[in-house]
């Protein structure tokens, strides 16, 4: 059984699954609850400055029948008196002495402010702060969050000012509504953070009400860009993880990384800690199916770790960092072609039109008879389950043709139905960062590039 | 010998509930959407399954109705009487380790709100000039008719009985298709312009030779004929399927269900037969077979509900003769059956067993063991193939200018009420494409 025990930068929690600042930490009820069913820590939503909320906070994206890939709100940050919100962290923190009580805040932006809040948190016995600094709206239009977050010289600032008075680890939240989420998170390790989360929700709307013309969600008629969460960001958070774990500076500086951003199991759990984070904060998951989804987290996780063998959480931070790397660093002699299983294949022919419309034109039908036919090519008297069954084609991929753009695996509908074979190209392995090195004209003018193509032997039809 | 059970509408409801909107939504996003999909291809009309399934699923209900006209204008009957375990849904690919897409009720989903808002195919083309008299109104006729309005033909449909629609009216149980979506259909084949002259019988109240004279085309869709004799003793007290059938259809009320029902046949309109008698009243409904269940003509599906109805087989029989008593059934004599070796029509030869006579008590007896042949190919003296029209491919029959197509041309394999459709479909193209011909070689000239 693996340790999920995490020790966060100095925060200490039983596992690495805590609750992001968000609606699910509203109130020391709900942490209670959550605690109660297994969560290792929650960061409780955002105290500060004093707000007022709207009805429709939340709108949702769809697609078919799932419901919320991803939610998009106009939540501000908590409306509750600050007073309630200290006395119910410090009895939450009280009753769960072996749980991350973790508290966000934001404030105006003086030093002053700062050291208020920082010190009636530390008065409350949390085990951390959290700096938002990436709430897209409403405060944001205060100066606050991402006004923040999309500054790096205002985090470093801000950062500055809460280290100089707090006791307790500090961690800075990144807004992806950067283009460069490395400068922020430079500013963050400049500042002396102790630790980064990432990533707080993207700028959205998230549609219009096709009947009335209004955005959805609508507020009396209005409504503006909301913060994006769910499963539907997930590979924008991880790249953006990656960013910083492959970045020199931030990795150098051994900070460590709060990762967030769609996760909804413990797949994506263990995804983000490869790539390098090492505490997990999860909401729109929660605000979907509620907290008893951490069984399933923990249960998943101990289990692919043991089959693994990695013992600790430590052992699976970071494990595929190295992996990360940039096109130019590619080889550029790797070749890997579609193979479809006819055995498993149900001849939906979705491979064959991706490919034949808008890919590499490389999988022909094969009629029964071994003959390449074309779709839609039965006599209109023919009809019945038998004769629609047995005389239909199978796709097959012209392997010599096939570039290997892996479309047709995605869009197959049958697990394991399509694999992409490594096969041998007969060429040497070779970067494009390399081969402009060594030839640069290749890289430079077509002409080159013909006469290269014609020398390694690579035909593109 | 009056069951007490009456409430025929109740008895006889629409099997199958509509989706609600939110069961076509999810069992339409389950749809994979193949390319050049088999369900498409099984289909005899062709409908483009995926495509009108695809459009209930993103809401938009007209374009899902309009993909089902632009290959079927009789989507509300076939998505209630096609065998689909045979068509389309025995197609579906994900019948393999899962569960074929609900296609026939998608299909319902989408004429029902057709049907509801009127959302109906109209006629775009120009007029030709052109008329063209169609003999019956069954789902091949209206097929064709409507086909031809669409192309800007004048048509016309001189129906024998007093209602349109056929056996989609008159010969299905009300449980697969209410009498009314049958109507309603032919109110839809109407407003495109397509007269129907119900009361009208072809060779007695309009002749062939008036017709030839003022059409430029007659289509002949005439079905096929009533049920054949069994040429046995006290037949006369036998009930003939298709009246049986029609009557729960039409005279609802009065329809008299025996007590101990006996239907003679194995084919679907037998399963019909006996699910009314059942569901009607009788205590017990038998169906007798000379063969077993693995010869029956009906679909497995529909054994299997005959079986669920608690409709009772008695396989192996042959009737010999009825059992009268003051002039009413009170029984049927059979002959046990033993299966020889393969007949003409590849099935076991059934060879009664002599001397093994025994006695089926019954109040009621059904007979639904086919249909005759058309009567008309004689009348007209036209060209027959084992006793049904020939057509050759463009369902041009040996006379000049006369088509025949449906139930009445189908001499291999079983008729079905989507193989009519297809026959008005691809009749009225062919229509379509040879009085073009003919007003082309007209201009040269």
């Amino acid at each position: 059984m693996a340790d999920l025990r995490i020790n966060f930068a100095g925060i200490k929690s039983p596992n690495p699954f805590w609750l992001a600042s968000a609606p699910p930490t509203n109130s020391g009820a709900q942490i209670h609850r959550a605690f109660e069913a297994g969560w290792g820590g929650a960061v409780w939503k955002t105290i500060g400055a004093p707000v007022l909320n709207v009805s429709n906070r939340y709108g949702a994206w769809h697609y078919g029948r799932q419901r919320m890939l991803a939610i998009n709100n106009v939540e501000l940050i908590s409306d509750r008196p600050i007073e309630i919100n200290l006395r119910e962290i410090a009895e939450v923190k009280r009753a769960w002495p072996d749980r991350a009580v973790i508290v966000s805040a934001m404030v105006e932006s003086k030093p002053e402010s700062w050291r208020e809040i920082v010190e009636r948190i530390e008065g409350t016995g949390a085990d951390g702060i959290e700096l938002n600094y990436g709430c897209p709206h409403g405060m944001s239009e205060r100066g606050m969050g991402s006004a923040i977050g999309q500054v790096p010289e205002y985090c470093e600032q801000i950062t500055r000012w809460v280290k100089e008075a707090a006791t307790i680890p500090v961690i800075m939240k990144l807004t992806p509504n950067i283009t460069n989420i490395v400068l922020p998170a430079r500013a963050g390790v400049a500042a002396g953070a102790n630790a980064l989360s990432l990533i707080n929700t993207i700028n959205s709307i998230v549609g219009v009400d096709l009947d009335t013309l209004e955005l959805t969600p609508s507020i009396a008629g209005k409504g503006g860009h909301g913060g994006y969460a769910g499963p539907a960001v997930k590979p924008i958070a991880l790249n953006m993880l990656a960013a910083l774990g492959t970045d020199e500076i931030v990795s150098r500086s051994g900070i460590p990384i709060s990762g967030m951003g769609g996760i909804a199991n413990w797949q994506d759990a263990a995804q983000f800690l490869l790539l390098g984070a090492s505490s997990l904060q999860v909401c729109t998951a929660v605000m979907h199916y509620g907290f008893r989804i951490i069984d399933d987290f923990c249960d998943g996780l101990s289990n692919w770790m043991d089959e693994k063998g990695f013992k600790t959480i430590a052992d699976v931070t970071g494990r595929s960092i190295h992996r990360v790397s940039e096109f130019k660093n590619l080889d550029l002699s790797y070749r890997a072609v579609a193979r479809i299983d006819p055995d498993k294949c149900i001849k939906c022919n979705l491979c064959f039109v991706a490919c034949n419309d808008t890919a590499h034109q490389c999988i022909d039908l094969v009629s029964p008879h071994g003959v390449v036919v074309q779709p839609l090519s039965y006599d209109l008297r023919s009809n019945g389950k038998q004769e629609a069954v047995e005389s239909r084609p199978q796709p097959v991929v012209r392997e010599p043709d096939c570039v290997g753009c892996r479309l047709c695996y995605n869009v197959c509908p049958v697990d394991d139905c399509i694999e992409m074979v490594e096969l041998p190209s007969g060429r040497s392995e070779v970067t494009w960062s390399e081969l402009s090195q060594q030839q640069p004209q290749v890289t430079e003018d077509w002409e080159a590039m013909k006469a290269y193509r014609d020398e390694v032997g690579i035909h593109i039809h | 010998m009056e069951s007490a059970f009456r409430d025929i509408d109740k008895a006889l409801a629409e099997q199958l509930p509509s989706l609600t909107p939110n069961e076509a939504s999810i069992e339409a996003d389950r749809c994979l959407y193949c390319y050049d999909a088999p369900c498409t291809h099984a289909c005899p009309t062709h409908i483009d399954i995926p495509n009108f399934i695809k459009k209930i699923a993103s809401r938009n209900l007209r374009g899902s109705a309009q993909t089902i006209f632009a290959s079927n204008l009789l989507g509300a009957t076939c998505a209630r009487v096609c065998p689909v375990q045979e068509l389309c849904e025995g197609a579906c690919v994900l019948g393999a380790d899962h569960k074929p897409i609900a296609i026939g009720r998608l299909q319902r989903h989408a004429m029902d709100n057709a049907r509801k808002n009127h959302s109906y195919p109209v006629v775009k083309a120009a007029l030709t000039g052109k008329s063209i008299a169609v003999i019956g109104a069954g789902p091949a006729g209206l097929s064709c008719a409507g086909q031809l309005a669409l192309l800007g033909h004048a048509v016309t449909i001189y129906e024998r009985r007093h209602l349109p629609g056929g056996l989609s009216t008159y010969g299905i149980i009300a449980l697969r298709e209410p009498i009314e979506i049958a109507l309603e259909e032919t109110r839809m084949i109407e407003a495109l312009g397509v007269q129907i002259r119900t009361g009208h019988e072809f060779g007695k109240d309009v002749t062939p030779a008036s017709l030839l004279q003022d059409c430029d085309a007659v289509v002949l869709s005439v079905g096929l004929g009533k049920t054949p004799s069994l040429g046995i003793e006290g037949e006369e007290a036998i009930i003939d399927g298709l009246e049986f059938i029609e009557a729960s259809k039409t005279t609802g009320a009065s329809l008299r269900i025996g007590r101990n029902v006996i239907v003679i046949g194995a084919g679907n309109t037998a399963v019909d037969c006996a699910t009314i008698a059942k569901r009607l009243g009788a205590d017990q409904v038998t169906m007798v077979y000379r063969r077993t269940n693995r010869e029956m003509t009906c679909y497995q599906h529909e054994y299997e509900f005959a079986r669920a109805e608690g409709i009772e087989f008695r396989f192996l029989s042959q009737p010999l003769r009825v059992v009268l008593s003051s002039g009413l059934p009170i029984g049927l004599e059979c002959l046990r059956i033993e299966l020889g070796p393969p007949d003409a029509s590849g099935r076991p030869a059934p060879t009664p067993v002599k001397g093994s006579e025994f006695v089926l008590a019954a109040d009621q007896i059904v007979k639904a063991v086919g249909q005759l042949k058309p009567a008309l190919a004689e009348l007209l003296g036209i060209e027959t193939k084992k006793g049904f029209i020939a057509v050759d491919t463009n369902f041009q029959t040996s006379m000049a200018r006369v088509y025949a197509i449906g139930d009445c041309i189908r001499s291999t394999g079983a008729a079905s009420t989507v193989m009519a459709v297809q026959d008005g479909k691809l009749a009225a193209a062919a229509i379509h494409k040879q009085l073009a011909q003919l007003e082309k070689q007209v201009e040269v000239s």
